[in-house]
């Protein structure tokens, strides 16, 4: 690199041209084909003059039930990214053996398998929980949106610009190449002098500030805006897990901010938290950041669990077995998962007593588990069960988490962990318990909840084929991974010398392929149920019998969720409302007090992104500017006193005839 | 019920006059939350500056105590914490957080005492001396 | 039941609606819940103080550098801004808008004496070339006392920022809701200071 002068250090940073990729023919050819679709998207848009519609009922909307399908979108994109990284590690590794070295060098792999991982859990699993549990929540629970409407927009869009961050590494510098949790002293400025680590902190910094936000605002959603009658103990098991998950990440999500912070002051500033001189101590990051992961494991799969409730329960014609040693069971592995962070790193050198304290409290945190697995059995003997799409989901997860989780307490035993601490058997166990259960419930919520947002099912056909291509293409892609595991074949390693190995990651590879198949046969349900819409067209708001509040709505939901807010009764409030003979109210409609929408949100997180960037590239002035200008915008958000408009008698009285005619038409 | 009442907005502030939740304290027990506080404080610098127990860890040990009296001093008297506010739900806020505050602390020193235990034998003063 | 005290009209037809449903404001609440959140990142910087904490690397011990009658003076200057706050939020109670603003403004004072007085301290200790990177016992004092800093310095431009809300508005019930807000972090920020000069400072001298 040629000597840059000063002015254009000042204006650019770090940032000069040779940081834009153009000499990797790879990079180059996926910018082009994201250029492409990008344009496509684009002119599709204002073919259809679709910007204002975009922009002011989406972009701006404070919609609870909007934002929560945004939320899903940005999953569903981002699950593609992170789907490709790990096509081309599982391609890499079946062909880099011997004299092969594979298409990827290690410094590219490397960046694969880093954004793979945080892509995956930040930005596919987490908005995929924050959107099924924001688009549920307040309609299970009869409110008519979340506590702070406008929060919830601006947690939304900090998520997104998180994820811009991440995605714009890949065409503008690099992204970080040191795994997913960045440990030091790797990822300190000594050994990763590159951008790539401060991409990794400022994504996960600024999409942190969302999740957060938006973990406050369904607490006190959940807290305070029940309907009236619905107790804690009637409260339907998704709003349950929900709560704890809520709780879970107010609590562990402040670790994460204050880890990554440090972090970044010994990138930044020179101090010496995580060095290896003056005083630091690497391990102590190591420490810190898994009391945030291991709670952000349970974040992820405690809603999941109550999708699966909702699911068994509805499709079995069943009250859920068991409600309240569900319950206790979710609040008990709230409070344990904060007592079992260590396991993670039984090999950093604590001594006997202390893994065995944590080894032990893992054992321990797996019978509250169990005790959901059978409550989902019992719920099913006897049951009249419909193996409809999500049903089929729940019956995969279960064989498939079971086992999941059973190589979960075989690590947690310390002897056992030190020989397969960071092996492939690892990395098999997680994904057994992500895809299995995360992946799976998603997906069992997506085909659930699906008629309620749109007003038609999905199409069951491609359903099927999607299902299966996920089940078997899991489990014969993961299997061999357990295998070289248990050979002692370590994880992050993108070139091989024993040959025999090969054959192992060949199968895994093919398998791949099949997920990816599973992923493309999903796209195509969408596709295609939207193209079939009429004939998949459910006009009751009630097409599985469902028991919980969300089915008593017309679907999709009119944007104040409920005419009257239901009273509650009973657990399964609306199948008890159905059973005493629930008659719709025809008449009698009042106004109803709604907030407005407000583009503050997405503002406010565009500047978060900007500042991001200018901090990731040094811009002094930028960054300082864009700063600034997110203080400047918040305060003057603050003396925006007026949020608050009517939805008036006449359109509520509009929309629930409608509604009245529609039912009429269905004989319902 | 009229229709302006029915207009009205859900936050009921608007009937009721003041924010939910809010609870004033009163004069008398901003002055003794105060004054409690200013001792809790003054104590413990006079313990530590003028050395006055003579015993290096009793002092630390005393000090402590007084932080975590004025704390609970604090909390009552400044923040208003009691049982009832937010039906409950800022008590056990505050208690589950504690408790986990008290589990990341304790918990990292523990483990990272038991590490440094296990790595090369060093005195205290060497570690201090680490370059 | 407790949690929704609800004010609706009942309608007598109906066992499965009411009529109007009014939940209570949650914004005291979740402002509790951030608090708590905020809480735990201060725990996480005592954390890495209570492990970091001896590792002078051959550098400066507490003792060498800590001025406690300084820290004393800004515990009193803490202190102060807590109770002016108190009276600000008792004369916000009895709907006096000149006398809330006063006294706000002299809590806003304090607050400002004790980042002086803390950027004092922090320029005097660089200057002594005990900066924060010279070991890891500097690095993590300065981050968590730097931390609670940077914290009253938001609280400063936050309470400035309703003083003009309140001079413009009045004592509404938002700038009421918010001026209560203001009081909880207020409050809260001197709690981690109790944390922070006993074991920082006074344990820090012992040691």
């Amino acid at each position: 690199m040629q000597e840059r002068s000063d002015l254009m250090q000042a204006l650019f940073g770090r940032l000069t041209l040779d940081a834009i990729p153009y000499h990797e023919p790879i990079l180059v050819w996926t910018f082009v084909a994201a250029a492409a679709l990008g344009m496509a998207l684009l002119a599709y848009i204002q073919k259809k003059r679709a910007w204002g519609t975009l922009w002011n009922d989406w972009f701006c909307s404070i919609d609870h039930k909007k934002i929560g399908v945004m939320y899903m979108v940005l999953g569903i994109v981002m699950l593609l990214r992170g789907f490709a990284d790990a096509m081309m590690m599982r391609a890499q590794q079946a062909i880099a053996f011997g004299d092969a070295t594979g298409y990827l060098p290690p410094h590219h792999y490397d960046q694969i398998f880093t954004a793979h991982g945080v892509i995956m859990i930040f930005f596919v699993a987490m908005p995929f929980v924050t959107g099924l549990m924001n688009y549920v929540v307040p309609l299970q629970i009869g409110a008519r949106d979340v506590a702070f409407p406008f929060l919830n927009n601006f947690s939304f869009w900090m998520t997104t610009a998180g994820a811009v961050l991440v995605m714009l590494s890949l065409f503008v510098g690099e992204f970080a190449t040191t795994g997913w949790l960045a440990y030091p002293p790797l990822s300190s400025i000594a050994y990763s002098p590159g951008v790539g680590v401060d991409y990794y902190i400022w994504a996960l910094q600024i999409a942190g500030v969302g999740t957060l936000l938006s973990g406050v605002n369904l607490i006190v959603t959940i807290v305070k805006m029940r309907a009236p009658g619905m107790t804690l103990m009637k409260m339907p098991v998704f709003t349950w897990t929900a709560l704890c998950t809520n709780v879970l990440i107010v609590a562990a999500f402040p670790v994460l901010t204050a880890v990554l912070a440090l972090l970044s002051l010994d990138r930044y500033l020179g101090t010496a938290f995580f060095t290896n001189d003056f005083g630091g101590n690497a391990m102590m990051y190591v420490n810190l950041i898994w009391i945030w992961g291991h709670p952000e494991v349970y974040i992820l799969i405690l809603p999941i669990f109550g999708v699966f409730s909702e699911v068994v329960s509805t499709f079995c014609g069943k009250r859920l077995f068991g409600y309240a040693s569900m319950v206790y069971a979710t609040v008990v592995i709230t409070i344990l998962s904060y007592l079992v962070w260590l396991h993670h790193f039984f090999t950093m050198g604590s001594g006997a007593s202390v893994n065995s304290f944590f080894g032990i409290t893992t054992m321990i945190i797996s019978i509250p588990t169990g005790a959901k697995m059978f409550n989902w059995l019992f719920t099913m003997y006897r049951g009249r069960i419909r193996f409809e799409l999500p049903m089929l989901w729940t019956l995969g997860f279960m064989l498939t988490f079971v086992v999941g989780g059973m190589t979960g307490v075989l690590l947690a035993v310390p002897p056992a962990d030190f020989v397969l601490h960071n092996s492939l058997f690892l990395i098999a166990h997680f994904h057994n318990v992500i895809i299995g259960g995360v992946v799976f419930g998603v997906f069992a919520g997506i085909n659930y909840w699906f008629p309620k947002v749109a007003g038609f099912k999905l199409d069951e056909f491609w359903g099927k084929v999607s299902f299966w291509c996920w089940l078997v293409g899991f489990w014969v892609a993961f299997m061999p991974l357990y295998v070289l595991g248990l050979m002692g074949v370590t994880r992050r390693v993108s070139h091989f010398e024993d040959a025999s190995l090969q054959i192992w990651f060949q199968i895994a590879a093919v398998c791949a392929v099949l997920i990816g198949l599973g992923i493309l046969a999903f796209l195509v349900q969408i596709f295609v149920s939207i193209r079939r819409r009429e004939r998949l067209r459910d006009a009751t708001g009630d097409p599985w019998n469902g028991r919980t509040l969300e089915w008593s709505t017309a679907s999709p939901p009119p944007a104040y969720n409920f005419a009257f807010t239901p009273r509650v009764h009973e657990q399964d409030a609306w199948f008890d409302m159905k059973q005493r003979g629930y008659r719709r109210p025809v008449a009698g409609f009042v106004p109803i007090h709604m907030p407005k929408n407000t583009a503050a949100g997405i503002v406010l997180a565009g500047i978060s992104l900007v500042c991001g960037f200018a901090l990731i590239w040094h811009i002094g002035w930028l960054a300082a500017a864009s700063f600034v200008g997110l203080v400047a915008g918040a305060i003057a958000h603050t003396f925006n006193y007026d949020r608050d408009c009517h939805i008036p008698a006449e359109v509520v009285t509009r929309s629930e005839d409608r509604r009245t005619r529609q039912l009429a038409a269905t004989g319902a | 019920m009229s229709a302006a009442d029915m207009i009205d907005t859900p936050h009921d502030d608007h009937v009721h006059g003041h924010p939910a939740g809010e609870t004033h304290g009163s004069f008398k027990g901003y002055m003794t939350g105060f004054l409690l506080s200013v001792v809790l404080t003054a104590i413990p610098f006079w313990l530590v500056m003028g050395d006055v127990l003579g015993s290096k860890p009793m002092t630390g040990f005393v000090v402590m105590g007084f932080a975590v009296v004025q704390i609970v001093v604090h909390m009552i008297y400044f923040l208003h914490m009691n049982t009832s506010a937010e039906g409950g739900w800022n008590m056990l806020a505050l208690i589950f957080t504690l408790v986990l505050v008290v589990i990341a602390l304790a918990g990292s020193l523990w483990v990272m005492h038991h590490m440094n235990g296990n790595m090369m034998p060093m005195s205290a003063h060497e570690m201090r001396n680490l370059p | 039941m407790t949690q929704l005290r609800t004010s609706l009209a009942l309608d007598a037809d109906s066992p499965f609606h009411v009529a109007e449903h009014h939940p209570e404001n949650g914004t005291m609440l979740g402002f509790w819940l951030y608090l708590m959140s905020d809480c735990l990142i201060f725990a996480v910087l005592f954390a890495m103080y209570s492990v970091l904490g001896g590792n002078y690397a051959a550098g400066p011990a507490p003792k060498d550098l800590f001025d406690l009658p300084l820290v004393a003076l800004n515990t009193g200057f803490l202190l102060l801004s807590s109770i002016t706050y108190g009276f600000a939020m008792l004369e916000m109670a009895r709907n006096r808008k000149q006398a809330t603003l006063a006294w706000l403004a002299v809590t806003g004072l304090f607050g400002a004496a004790f980042i002086f007085v803390e950027l004092y301290e922090f320029a005097h200790l660089i200057h002594e070339g005990a900066g924060p990177q010279r070991s890891a016992f500097l690095s993590s004092f300065f981050t968590l006392v730097g931390t609670h800093g940077l914290h009253v310095s938001f609280g400063i431009v936050w309470l400035t920022t309703l003083m003009v809300q309140v001079a413009q508005r009045g004592l509404t019930v938002e700038n009421r809701r918010r001026l209560s807000c203001l009081s909880l972090f207020w409050h809260f920020l001197d709690v981690i200071w109790i944390g922070v000069f006993t074991y920082v400072y006074l344990m820090g001298v012992l040691r």
